[in-house]
């Protein structure tokens, strides 16, 4: 129990790392599922189911929704202006 | 300043960030070595004292119940700010008074296939039992309000995965999820102000405790738990409208 | 070093967080190394908690005099989590605002905002 937590922390501080790393924001909201994920087993292995089931819901629906939501209105409105401009 | 300038600012700082936080834990008791009393004293007497099995809950709403009062007014400032920093301006207000056609669609969508149109709005019934499920049994087992309440809201993103925009928009848009975000946080405070019309101080729990492991125990606890839930979910569902309300008026245009 | 192992994996993310928002090139990839870095103190808050051989506090099916790890801080977890997610649409908010009247989403490049 206690190899599997310390490998999970390990990788936990590599994931960390990597999605500073990625540039594309689109990349980083799928990389960010990943570690939320990863969250919750640890919170899992380390006895805190509550906390876990918190991470699941808000680290799988609700926190990837919000960004992709931002970045979906965020395209939308860039496609609204280049027509605009296209027309005159 | 420059990006390497600032890195190298940066690097620094972290570099003396990083030597005081080392020097500091080296003094902490090992990892795995718990020693504080607080967790023990709790943990044997929050079963008997609240009639509540799932000690986590008992110690978020009951004995530490002020301080999820204010996180949730926090939740409820966030979801106003959203709401009026993404209110439609005069520019979309003229653009959806002059209701132009778009030829062009935004995405070019492939049919979705009826599989994932079936199964989607299937289990959207599904999420909604499950969400109350978790929500009312915070008590019990691990849950509670704050889950309930997410998994509740994000039910209604599967109707937007069916492509079914019709009902999605008119599920989100109903005056009574304001109504109910509203209330949820306003009933949590009232809850409180019901301890106090007893004589007792500000968010005891004053209800009766009723039998260990039923549903209909740990007085107060459950009732803030589902105040809690109601005000989440409403919450995200507004904050969702209000990131999409363009794209669902321009679908709404599309379609007629 | 061993037997400090989670706290220096706290500092590491917090670390790594802070280096993101600094060379950040993009609005929404700041708020995203903004949620790296609370989720640090989680490990913090849950490496504080734990207790060797020690069971999940939730009575349901072991008997009230068990050894358990502690809640106190599983409760402080529990509704920061929620919350935080919350605060990052507001952010997210501010962000779509700012790309709708300024056209850009790279910090560098507000320029309207310089006073």
């Amino acid at each position: 129990m206690m190899i599997l937590g310390s490998g999970l922390l390990a990788l936990i501080a590599v994931s960390a790392f990597v999605i500073v790393r990625t540039d594309d924001v689109t990349n980083q909201i799928i990389a960010l599922s990943f570690y939320g994920l990863l969250f919750a087993l640890l919170f899992f292995i380390f006895q805190a189911p509550d906390v876990s089931l918190s991470q699941i819901t808000v680290g799988a629906i609700a926190l990837p929704l919000m960004v992709m939501l931002a970045i979906t209105r965020m395209k939308h409105r860039a496609e609204l202006n280049s027509r605009q401009e296209k027309k005159p | 300043m420059s990006e390497r300038r600032r890195l190298l600012l940066f690097l620094f700082g972290a570099v003396g960030l990083a030597a005081i936080y080392c020097t500091g834990i080296r003094n902490l008791p090992p990892f795995g070595d718990y020693r504080g009393p607080y967790g023990d004293v709790i943990a044997q007497l929050a079963v008997y004292q609240r009639h509540a099995t799932d000690t986590v809950n008992a110690i978020t709403y009951d004995y530490r119940g002020f301080d999820t009062l204010g996180e949730e007014f926090i939740l409820f400032s966030a979801v106003t700010g959203v709401a009026l920093l993404l209110r439609p301006d005069k520019e979309e207000r003229k653009r959806r008074n002059q209701q132009q056609s778009n030829p062009a669609s935004f995405q070019d969508r492939a049919a979705l296939s009826e599989t994932v149109q079936v199964l989607t709005t299937a289990l959207f019934g599904f999420s909604i039992l499950f969400g109350f499920y978790i929500g009312t049994h915070g008590q019990l087992t691990p849950g509670g309000g704050f889950q309930g309440g997410v998994i509740i809201a994000g039910a209604p993103m599967l109707l937007y995965v069916a492509e079914n925009f019709e009902a999605f928009r008119r599920i989100l848009s109903h005056p009574l999820i304001e109504l109910f975000e509203a209330l949820g946080a306003a009933a949590y405070a009232l809850v409180g102000f019901v301890a106090l019309a007893v004589g007792a101080p500000f968010l005891t729990n004053v209800l009766p405790l009723g039998k260990t492991g039923d549903v209909f125990s740990s007085g107060t606890i459950a009732l803030i738990s589902a105040c809690v839930g109601v005000e989440v979910a409403a919450g995200f569902m507004l904050v969702t409208f209000e990131y999409l309300r363009e794209i669902l008026a321009r679908e709404k245009n599309e379609e007629d | 070093m061993l037997d400090h192992y989670p706290y220096y994996v706290a500092a590491w993310i917090f670390l790594c967080g802070l280096y993101g928002i600094v060379r950040s090139r993009h609005l929404v990839h700041t708020v995203i190394c903004l949620c790296i870095l609370q989720s640090s103190t989680y490990v913090l808050l849950l490496a504080i908690g734990f207790r060797k051989g020690g069971y999940a506090p939730i009575f349901a099916d072991i008997s009230p005099g068990v050894v358990t790890v502690d809640p106190v801080v599983q409760a402080l977890m529990l509704t920061d989590v929620v919350v935080e997610v919350t605060v990052v649409a507001l952010l997210l908010a501010m962000v779509v605002k700012a790309y709708e009247k300024g056209r850009t989403t790279s910090p560098d490049d507000l320029r309207f905002m310089r006073g």
